[in-house]
């Protein structure tokens, strides 16, 4: 056996020079990337980045691994061929708004039915960055751009409630500069066996700015954020508030908590196997409600690499490989010498 | 020769079974009648007889249109005899009309003086009114060019399968079998292996049904053999016809494109991926590899045709071969994904079983419409590999030399196969695997030297770029549809850059013509008064009309094209030894256009876009007028 060599996050830097925008939120994402592939004890040679188009695709180059920069939204297609070609290898899709959930929607909704064993990083900045700051589908009803001057007017699609809905065993959120936490998110997405969907805020300095300001600012993170913990009551704003189901109506409430009894306050505690509470808990209207982030949702189930090689398997067993007789399968009948003429009766049944 | 010495047959009214050259035989009727499935039969005992064959399915789009109508028709239509036969005939000698809508379909085409065997039972006046009838045509005198023979083929098949109990609807779909019996008779064939065949088949589903079916069988066969029709019914013999010594079974297309995709991929040393999406006519293919999961083959439905071609790009760069197989709709969306393919230089070979078109146009009839397509349609100046496949035997041969090409340049291969040669059938030498050179595959694993990994470092001969898997330790490394550096493929925009990649890569396909045979003439000189070139298809008509032409004396000669892109370096030159060259296809022109373009040389069209094969007198017209 080879030598166990550690890499450093250093070491999962590439030699490409990174061409985001200054400022852009893609930089904090690959260094907490970068950490993580550190961090799990990943082999460089062993784990491939596949991506579409978009400023976000552009990950794969920066990361000192195998990599493959595809086309618009078909990452997941790419990637189910070469994780059923080999399932020995770890395999990270980096996509975004548009490219994962408009021209890839179809990929990215088959993908999570099928729970190949991956992990999607979707990069949302709520806008189309490299077209020059197009609305994606996930901006605001409202949103002001080239495309929609007058604002844009369809209803956006929320991430997280799509892969659900699509049949995804694993589903978790953070945002660009959460450093102290996305790290350990992106290390449970990884240890997750099948298709592992995090959703990533990212702001988009040039052209959608300060979109998600209202709760990753330092003054509003502790108001607006609640990070989810296994097993843990669903408290925010530093202990003060939490989360409550109304056993009549069946809605989420916030209720206070006092000296931080949240039992008493009648807080839900944390079971990322619940996935009608998942549900409620994506479908929360931001204001009125935080914004939940951390794991989510998870509750494995086999992974379809796993199923499509044991029927491959199955299928195989006591099968004999002869090609030969392969081709000579079914009826056959011989020819033999001259034939023809005036009795033919030289073919034979086999 | 097959049609002068078979058109009189039915005329001589002979006690004993008379000996024949060639007969064409038609079986019509409603798409839920089996007419299909008994062609498929009729066709086994016609190949296990000795008998050289040809095969065309003709079938609606539909998979059970209302019953009755003309839209609805199935037919299947074989040619046989002791000669070689390269076509399904152009006209019926003898058709088998269920209803009064598949005489009606079917009668254009009947030779005058066929012979009709018709079930009068179906020809209701319901079925008459639906099939556009006023009155049965069975009794007035428009048939009279023809024999008509009219059976109670519905009444004779519900007595004798009347033992079994069936449901009336049910005993009813045995009819096809009676008329099969009936045939079988006609031929002088031995029932027992169509017997074996089915029960072999059928037999887990219902025994009762499949014991029935077996029944009306029987009592078609005993028909012919017991009841003194007098005329025009009579029994006929075809002697086997002179083949090369060797192992034989019939074969589709579709069957044999399958299995030359495991040898090819087997020579090549390399498990096989294939990702697809279903379309008609070329989910035949997905059905055979599915079940070959033993050869180191994984079949993956995907969700469109972009996933499939995309999968098998990620098998591809992930160090398998990836395939795709799909139909010229399906190719159109998979556009985008083969220009990665091109700029990624992975091997791939891409099927496409053309059908009519454009759009949805003609799913279950033939053309070869989309070599424009295969040759030119992508954006950017996007080269790749295109060749064809002649007949369904040829497409085993088509398919090993699709992986050569794609595994040995680095590049994708289109195959162009059409919905004729997938699902006609056709007697198959077995070939035998130890005459086929192996070819393998050698993936790139040396450390990089001086710390710079080169993905795009290439072959100094064929540009042939290396092939790193990943997996591979110390050589990780980036690529993408991005241009790339000419060795590193890092992405570069540099302008000189992108001008050397596009020149390498059309240079490199181009360079593949030194890698690929001569063309030679399939039949004739390689110098004279008319060259008649041909690509896919249309191979046995062309054949079979240059044959029966210089029978004549006629100084024309065949050319058939296999490899379309690159061009086989000698094919101009050869072209330009002919006074006329002469391109018949089943589109509007477009090997004649390319040919054109190459070699500056008057090619001249005949073109037929009718979702049928050219017929071989339309061949033999042709060259008339051209020799006048």
């Amino acid at each position: 056996m080879n030598a166990i060599v550690k890499f450093s996050p250093a070491d999962f830097a590439s030699n490409q020079e990174v061409r985001w925008c200054p400022g852009c939120g893609d930089y904090s994402i690959l260094k907490a990337v970068q950490k993580t592939l550190a961090q799990i004890g990943s082999r460089p040679e062993n784990t491939v980045f596949v991506s579409g188009i978009g400023c976000s695709s552009r990950f794969p180059y920066y990361v000192e691994t195998y990599g493959y920069h595809t086309i618009h939204g078909r990452a997941p297609a790419i990637a189910t061929g070469v994780k059923l070609a080999n399932p020995e290898l770890d395999v990270w899709i980096v996509t975004g708004d548009g490219d994962g959930l408009s021209i890839g929607g179809n990929h990215m909704l088959h993908l999570l039915r099928r729970n190949l064993d991956c992990q999607v990083l979707l990069l949302n900045n709520e806008i189309y960055g490299l077209t020059k700051g197009q609305y994606s589908p996930t901006s605001r009803v409202g949103t002001r751009s080239p495309s929609t001057p007058f604002g844009s007017v369809d209803r956006p699609i929320n991430p997280c409630s799509f892969a659900l809905g699509a049949g995804a065993r694993f589903i978790a959120r953070s945002y660009d500069v959460a450093q102290a936490k996305t790290p350990d998110l992106l290390a449970r997405a990884h240890a997750h066996r099948g298709t592992s969907f995090v959703e990533i805020y990212q702001n988009c300095i040039v052209y959608n700015d300060g979109a998600f300001e209202k709760f990753t600012s330092k003054k509003t993170a502790p108001e607006a954020l609640l990070w989810l913990e296994q097993g843990k009551p669903m408290l925010f704003a530093n202990g003060t508030k939490g989360l409550r189901l109304n056993r009549d109506s069946l809605v989420l409430e916030v209720v206070p908590v006092a000296q931080q009894d949240a039992q008493a306050a009648g807080v839900l505690i944390h079971d990322e196997t619940n996935k009608t509470v998942a549900q409620l808990l994506l479908d929360m209207e931001f204001g009125a409600f935080p914004l939940a982030l951390g794991v989510i949702y998870c509750e494995p189930v086999v992974a379809f690499e796993n199923a499509v090689a044991e029927q491959n398997r199955a299928a195989s067993a006591g099968k004999k490989r002869d090609l030969n007789a392969l081709l000579r399968k079914g009826d056959t009948w011989s020819v033999e010498g001259e034939t023809g003429g005036e009795n033919g009766a030289s073919a034979t049944l086999q | 020769m097959t049609m002068a010495l078979s058109s009189n047959f039915l005329a001589e009214r002979t006690p004993v079974p008379e000996a024949l050259e060639a007969v064409v035989m038609r079986f019509a009727g409603d798409s839920g009648d089996g007419i299909q499935l008994t062609g498929s039969q009729f066709t086994l005992s016609t190949a296990l007889s000795g008998n050289d064959l040809a095969t065309f399915p003709d079938f609606p789009a539909e998979i059970r249109a209302p019953q009755g109508t003309t839209f609805g028709v199935s037919a299947f239509q074989i040619n046989f005899g002791s000669t070689s036969i390269d076509t399904a005939g152009d006209a019926p000698d003898v058709l088998m009309a269920m209803n009064p809508a598949a005489l009606k379909v079917n009668l254009p085409a009947l030779r005058i003086g066929g012979l009709i065997i018709a079930d009068i039972g179906a020809f209701d006046e319901r079925n008459l009114e639906k099939a556009g009838y006023a009155a049965s045509p069975l009794e007035d005198p428009s048939l009279a060019p023809y024999q008509v023979l009219a059976l109670d083929i519905s009444r004779l098949t519900l007595e004798a399968v009347k033992p079994f109990g069936l449901s009336n609807r049910d005993a009813l779909r045995c009819k096809a079998m009676w008329a099969l019996g009936l045939a079988l008779w006609m031929f002088d064939r031995d029932r027992k292996p169509l017997i074996d065949s089915l029960q072999a088949k059928f037999g887990a589903k219902s025994d009762k049904l499949v014991q029935a079916n077996i029944a009306a069988l029987n009592a078609g066969h005993a028909y012919g053999e017991t009841v003194e029709l007098g005329k025009p019914l009579k029994q006929m013999r075809i002697a086997p016809a002179e083949m090369a010594p060797g192992l034989y079974r019939t074969v589709t297309g579709g069957e044999t494109l399958a299995l030359g995709l495991v040898a090819g991929s087997n020579l090549a040393g390399l498990p096989m991926f294939l990702g697809s999406y279903p379309i008609t006519p070329a989910s035949p293919i997905l059905h055979h590899l599915a079940r070959l999961k033993e050869y180191d083959v994984t079949t993956f439905q995907a969700e469109d045709e972009i996933a499939a071609i995309c999968s098998a790009i990620g098998a591809s760069y992930a160090g398998q071969l990836g395939v795709t197989s799909s139909s010229g709709p399906g190719i159109a969306l998979k556009g985008e994904a083969l220009g990665l393919a091109i700029m990624s230089e992975l091997p791939l070979v891409v099927v496409n079983c053309q059908r009519g078109g454009p759009s949805t146009g003609l799913p279950t009839k033939t053309e070869q419409s989309d070599l424009y397509q295969a040759v030119y349609g992508r954006n950017g100046d996007a080269p790749l590999v295109v060749i064809a496949a002649r007949s369904p035997s040829d497409c085993f041969e088509v398919a090993i030399e699709a992986v050569r090409l794609a595994v040995q340049f680095m590049t994708p291969v289109l195959l162009l196969t059409d919905g004729y040669i997938a699902n006609a059938a056709e007697p198959w030498r077995i070939p035998d695997m130890a005459d086929y050179p192996a070819f393998p595959v050698s993936f790139f694993d040396e450390p990089a030297t001086d710390g710079r990994i080169n993905p795009y470092q290439r072959d100094p001969d064929t540009f042939k770029r290396i092939w790193i898997k990943p997996g591979t330790p110390a050589l990780t490394h980036r690529i993408g549809g991005i241009e790339k550096g000419f060795m590193t493929g890092d992405i570069s925009y540099d302008p000189a850059n992108h001008q050397k990649m596009t020149d390498t890569r059309k240079a490199k396909i181009d360079g593949i013509a030194r890698f690929i045979p001569a063309q030679t003439v399939s039949l004739g000189e390689s110098q004279g008064a008319l060259a008649i070139v041909g690509w896919g298809s249309t191979f046995g008509p062309i054949q079979q009309a240059v044959r029966r032409a210089r029978a004549r004396g006629k100084d024309v000669s065949h050319i058939h094209v296999r490899h379309l892109w690159p061009l086989p370096r000698n094919l101009g030159a050869l072209l330009r030894n002919y006074q006329q060259v002469l391109v018949p296809e089943m589109n509007t022109g477009q090997l004649k256009t390319v040919l054109r373009d190459q070699y500056l040389i008057d090619a001249k069209p005949l073109n037929k876009v009718s979702g049928q094969p050219f017929m071989i007198a339309e061949i033999e017209a042709a060259i008339e007028r051209a020799l006048g």
